[in-house]
């Protein structure tokens, strides 16, 4: 559901900003020029048409007595584009329109920016522009998705020819995106976050996340040493590793330790290692635990060198991990191919978050080709039936879990972590942010059309240890926290 | 007499080898082998048998060498882009060592000749070739990436840029010591300066030349294994990389047996190649 606001774009009375519904003098009651966001009855009350303006004097305006959802898809699309080019500045939009006139920008737009092409991807596809892709993917159970589509013909049923390539991290994940050498990318869901800040790489460029593949699904291993510490208020001093900074693990490890009162710049250590480094650090007692994806968790017990202390869903139950994301000019340059792929992996993702998949998946992916990994150690991670490394057999099926909506406050609470944490330092707009880079609302026409039952909303509020997230106020839960670098 | 030497010292190599497997056979071997009465519990198996291998986890090597021989029975096998046999990924390999190689060579030995033969030339490039030949080939890696877009020139550029620095260094110290009686006999008999170079300078410097090139293709060889555990996708390096995912340390010391192998006859390559140049005074 598009839940961008919805005004004409092209119309100079109309205003474009988040806060600013049903403030304008020229509309009536219940004439909102702006959907409120947050509003969780939106869809019932649009399909009342409550939403519908009488106003005459604008052609566009008549349209939406009709809106449907394809018009409402177009429309959020243009003000998207509309907003980002006058870098959300009402007064000069307006003043430019007035000017020249809503026809006249439509027209220049439609000659800079494919619109109508990323729309008619968002909806249905036509012609694939590109058949042959290169996939890249960090082997890890998170992948899954992305792996199994591969396999069990995912893809294929889209037209699409897909390579998946076993790429050795998330950097070089980055690299081969941002040079192109893969269409598209398994990464972490602040990756692309970071990317569009321009915070993690040399060259700024807009990325987008269509679609999470997974949820939960990480763990914290201590070393087998550590069993009588399981209090993190007794890790002071503890060497830790994470996959990548830009990633769910570092920031959920320091949300966590944080929480215990210990600071994770001066009290722990954190350090980025390759997870099946991880493994080898920790037996080298180089390290004493890890947040990190599975199955280097479960490898480590299965190698009887340190246990599961905690799993993430402890911390966050949904939170999001891993992530399907491509660069914006990508997606406008091949949006039909882009809309296959959108949709194969949308297919992909609910396929794996059926429990009785599980096992067959992880028959399917754990040979060399894919996680290259001992299929008891891939098929404890996906079923959740686990030995813990402390002598118990648990049983979690939601250990990790496959969703892929990505909740634009999902977004928001990852920049509030990054600029907790001092990885951003320069303001910015968190909402718009988030809105720019997590596709929720396309994801979610996507999910209906493919039969599945997407949330009527793009944010929602979390809670995390007890403590909820507003992500109508990103700059107060980050003033909440005692400890911040920022 | 010497193939009576060559014989021996041949036995002894044998008798070491033998010696050093069964150091490590009987080091690795797992301690006791538990025989197993009762039926093993879920919580054993889901940790895949409760303690059955052996306690140091490397593996002896008569499991190194029965992989060793399953992965050479079928070396070409391509079974997509993650998983290919041994021979392709050190096909890979050799070909980007080789390619990055020869491209050095068509730059550096001319480049290096020019050097030799001007010593003003040759006291102005200096500085330039001692800052730039201690850096880290991989240091390269990074800024090749982002500046040539391709994994697969970014890691041919790397062996490039390694094996540039020793021939380079190598032919301008061979030109620049050519013998002076040499090139005054060059000049009695009115040699143009192309010809002398061909005639004179190229022969008597080829052994230099050629050694510049040995150590730079041993450089090489070292430095494609990092490069592709690095970008990752093919090549031995991507092969050890992947199999260390899996922790599988039998498949990672017989990538590094066939490392050596084949460093070795790249070596013995351009030894040969020397001997050929190489003349009595």
């Amino acid at each position: 559901m598009p839940t961008k606001s919805l005004s004409d774009p092209f119309d100079a009375n109309s205003d474009l900003r988040h806060d600013s519904a049903c403030r304008h003098g020229h509309h009536g009651p219940g004439q909102c020029s702006c959907f409120d966001t947050a509003d969780p009855n939106l869809e019932r009350r649009m399909d009342n048409g409550e939403f519908a303006t009488t106003e005459p004097h604008h052609a566009e305006h008549k349209a939406q007595d009709t809106l449907d959802e394809e018009a409402l898809i177009d429309r959020a699309v243009e003000s998207a584009v509309v907003r980002g080019m006058f870098g959300h500045n009402e007064i000069n939009r307006r003043r430019f329109l007035q000017m020249l006139g809503g026809g006249t920008l439509a027209a220049a737009l439609g000659s800079v920016m494919p619109l109508d092409k990323v729309k008619a991807a968002i909806k249905d596809g036509g012609p694939l522009e590109k058949t042959k892709l290169r996939i890249g993917f960090v082997p890890i159970t998170c992948a899954t998705p992305i792996i199994m589509a591969h396999p069990m013909g995912f893809y294929e049923r889209y037209g699409l020819d897909v390579d998946v390539i076993n790429t050795a991290g998330w950097a070089v994940a980055r690299d081969m995106s941002l040079s192109g050498e893969y269409d598209a990318s398994h990464m972490l869901s602040p990756m692309p976050l970071s990317l569009t800040l321009g915070t993690s790489s040399s060259s700024r460029e807009h990325f987008i996340m269509p679609a999470i593949e997974n949820i939960n699904g990480q763990a914290i291993t201590l070393h087998n040493k550590h069993k009588d510490k399981r209090d993190p208020k007794d890790w002071k001093g503890f060497r830790f590793a994470v996959p990548f900074e830009y990633s769910m693990h570092n920031f959920l490890l320091r949300y966590l330790v944080a929480e215990h009162g210990l600071d994770p710049d001066q009290d722990i250590s954190i350090r980025v290692i390759p997870p099946p480094e991880m493994v080898a650090n920790l037996r080298a007692e180089n390290i004493d635990g890890y947040l990190a994806p599975d199955p280097f968790n479960q490898r480590a017990v299965w190698d009887e060198i340190g246990f599961i202390h905690m799993l993430t869903k402890e911390i966050w139950d949904g939170h999001p991990c891993c992530a399907f994301a491509c660069s914006a000019a990508w997606a406008e340059e091949h949006p039909n191919t882009f809309g296959a792929l959108f949709r194969s992996l949308i297919d992909a993702t609910q396929y794996s978050s059926d429990i009785e998949n599980r096992a067959e998946i992880a028959k399917v992916i754990s040979p060399r080709a894919y996680l290259n990994q001992p299929e008891p150690v891939v098929r404890q991670v996906l079923t959740g039936r686990y030995a813990d490394g402390l002598g118990n057999v648990q049983d979690d099926p939601h250990r990790i879990d496959f969703d892929p909506f990505p909740w634009h406050s999902m977004a928001t609470w990852i920049l509030t972590q990054m600029k907790r944490w001092g990885y951003v330092s320069r303001d910015f707009d968190y909402n718009r942010l988030a809105e720019d880079v997590f596709l929720a609302s396309e994801c979610a026409e996507v999910m209906k059309e493919l039969g599945y039952e997407p949330p009527s909303d793009t944010y929602k509020n979390f809670e995390i240890m007890g403590k909820v997230f507003d992500y109508t106020d990103p700059e107060g839960y980050l003033e909440s926290f005692e400890m911040r670098r920022s | 007499m010497l193939s009576n030497l060559n014989f021996r010292a041949g036995v002894l190599s044998v008798v070491i080898l033998l010696f050093f497997l069964g150091v490590w056979q009987l080091a690795t071997a797992p301690e006791v082998l538990m025989i197993q009465e009762e039926e093993l519990s879920e919580y054993e198996m889901l940790t895949g048998g409760g303690g059955q291998r052996g306690s140091s986890g490397i593996p002896a090597p008569s499991e190194v060498i029965s992989h060793a021989v399953s992965e050479l029975s079928n070396p070409f096998y391509d079974a997509g882009p993650n998983d290919k046999g041994i021979g392709i990924q050190l096909g890979y390999s050799i070909y980007r060592v080789l390619l990055g190689f020869f491209l050095a060579a068509l730059i550096a030995v001319p480049f290096g000749f020019v050097i030799g033969m001007s010593p003003l030339l040759n006291k102005a490039f200096d500085p330039f070739i001692q800052v730039l030949k201690p850096i880290s080939p991989l240091a390269w890696m990074p800024l090749a990436l982002f500046v040539i877009r391709d994994s697969n020139i970014s890691a041919i550029f790397v062996i490039f840029i390694c094996s540039i620095w020793p021939m380079l260094v190598n032919t301008a110290y061979g030109v620049a010591s050519v013998r002076n009686d040499w090139l005054n006999v060059a000049k009695t008999h009115e040699l143009s300066k192309v010809r002398t170079a061909f005639t004179v300078i190229l022969p008597a410097a080829a052994p230099t030349i050629l050694t510049g090139m040995r150590i730079s293709i041993g450089i090489a060889w070292l430095v494609i294994v990092a490069a592709e555990m690095l970008v990752g996708g093919t090549g031995i390096g991507y092969y050890i990389w992947n199999q260390w995912n899996n922790l599988d340390l039998a498949s990672v010391i017989f990538a590094i047996v066939m490392i050596g192998i084949i460093g070795f006859l790249l070596d013995l390559s351009l030894a040969q190649a020397t001997k050929l140049v190489r003349y009595a005074d």
